[in-house]
C-alpha cells in the first residue's frame, strides 16, 4: 500500500467531516427538529465512548464484575459527578480510586 | 471549587481565556498520553517510517482512525478499507461541529478552519461544557483554540516519544492513564442528566454501544450514539407535546 496516499486520504476525509459545518455556517441553520436532536449529542456520544471502554477493559471481553477496576471507579465517578457536579472532583476521585484498585488492591 | 464557575459571566482577556482553555483540557491531555505513545510504538512496529508515523499524527490527528489504520495495515487491507473505516469512525465529528456551530458562526473563516480541523472528542467535550456553563463571550474562541493546540501539541509529542523510546515502555497501556479520559467524560455527562430524555439517551447509548461493541470499525460507537439521540429526541418531543408551554432546555 502507498502509505503517503493513505495518510493524505485519511487527512482529507477527516477534514471533509469536520470542516463543512463551520465553513458554511453563514448559509444555513439546522431545522428546529435537528437542533433538538443535537442537544442529545454530548450525552449520547460521550456515553457511547465511555461505557464500552469501561466494560471491555481489553477491548475484546465483556467484564461486568467487581474484578473490573474500571467499572468500580467509573460507577463511583458517576456518583461523584452526579452529586457534586464538579468536574475536577469527578476526575480526581475517579482517577485516584482507579489507580488504587489497579496498583495497590488487585481484586 | 471550580473557579470557572465563579468567573461565569465575566469578560476575560484573550490570554485569560487561552490559559483557562489549556487548564481545562489538561486532564484530557493526560488521558491521551498512553494512546500517543502506543500509537507511535505500534506504527513503527507495523513498518511505517518515523516520518510516516509523524505525518499521520500531524495531518490526520485522530487517534481512533490512526489506530484502525495501523490495525488494517497489519491485515493487508486495501487503502479503500482504511478510508472507509476513517469515514465511519469519525462521522461523530460531524455531530460535534453541528452541536457547536452556533458558537463559531460569528468568527472569520480563518478562525473557523482550525477550530473545525482540530475538533476532537476531547476538545468537543471541553467546549460543550464551557459554552453550557459560561456561554460564549467575546474571547471564547481563544479558550477553544487553546484546547485545540493543547491536544495537538500533546498528541505530536507523545507520538514522537512512542516512536523513539516507546519500546522501552511496553506496559504503558497498563498504567491506567487512559482512564483520565473516561472520568473526564463522566464528569461532563453526569451534570447534564437533568431530565428524563437525557437519562434515556444516556442509558440507551450505553447499552447499544456495549452490545454492538464487537462490530468492526467501532460501528457500535456510532450506533449507540444515534440510538441515544433518537430515544432522547422522541421522549423530548413527547414531553413537549404534552406540555406545549413548558420551558425547553437549550
Amino acid at each position: 500500500m502507498n502509505i503517503p496516499v493513505m495518510i493524505l486520504g485519511m487527512a482529507l476525509i477527516n477534514l471533509a467531516i469536520r470542516w463543512p459545518v463551520y465553513l458554511f455556517a453563514n448559509h444555513f441553520r439546522f431545522p428546529p427538529l435537528i437542533e433538538r436532536a443535537l442537544a442529545f449529542v454530548p450525552v449520547a456520544v460521550l456515553t457511547a465512548i465511555i461505557v464500552p471502554t469501561v466494560l471491555y477493559p481489553d477491548d475484546k471481553t465483556l467484564d461486568i464484575s467487581w474484578h473490573n477496576p474500571s467499572l468500580l471507579a467509573a460507577v463511583l465517578a458517576a456518583v461523584v459527578g452526579r452529586v457534586t457536579k464538579n468536574l475536577f472532583a469527578t476526575i480526581g476521585i475517579g482517577m485516584a480510586v482507579y489507580l488504587l484498585l489497579r496498583w495497590w488492591l488487585p481484586l | 471549587m471550580d473557579s470557572t464557575l465563579e468567573n461565569a459571566g465575566a469578560v476575560r482577556s484573550r490570554g485569560a481565556e487561552f490559559a483557562l482553555g489549556l487548564r481545562d483540557t489538561l486532564p484530557l491531555m493526560m488521558g491521551s498520553i498512553a494512546f500517543g505513545v502506543i500509537f507511535g510504538t505500534l506504527a513503527t512496529g507495523a513498518g511505517l517510517s518515523v516520518w510516516q508515523t509523524m505525518a499521520m499524527s500531524l495531518f490526520v490527528f485522530s487517534g481512533s482512525a490512526q489506530f484502525i489504520a495501523i490495525l488494517l495495515l497489519g491485515m493487508n487491507s486495501s487503502v479503500w478499507v482504511v478510508w472507509f473505516a476513517t469515514l465511519v469512525l469519525n462521522l461523530r465529528h460531524l455531530l460535534y461541529a453541528a452541536t457547536l456551530v452556533d458558537e463559531v458562526r460569528h468568527l472569520s473563516q480563518a478562525w473557523r478552519f482550525p477550530l473545525a480541523a482540530f475538533l476532537t472528542d476531547e476538545t468537543f467535550a471541553v467546549m460543550e461544557r464551557r459554552y453550557r456553563m459560561q456561554g460564549g463571550g467575546p474571547n471564547a474562541h481563544w479558550y477553544y483554540i487553546a484546547s485545540c493546540i493543547g491536544m495537538y501539541v500533546n498528541w505530536q509529542f507523545w507520538t514522537l516519544i512512542g516512536i523513539t523510546v516507546g519500546s522501552e515502555f511496553p506496559d504503558i497501556r497498563n498504567w491506567g492513564l487512559q482512564f483520565a479520559m473516561v472520568v473526564s467524560f463522566i464528569g461532563i455527562v453526569m451534570p447534564l442528566l437533568e431530565t428524563r430524555p437525557y437519562w434515556a439517551a444516556t442509558v440507551v447509548a450505553g447499552i447499544v454501544s456495549v452490545v454492538a461493541n464487537p462490530l468492526p470499525y467501532k460501528l457500535g460507537l456510532m450506533l449507540g450514539a444515534l440510538a441515544g439521540i433518537a430515544v432522547g429526541l422522541a421522549l423530548d418531543l413527547k414531553q413537549r407535546g404534552l406540555q406545549p408551554a413548558a420551558e425547553t432546555r437549550s
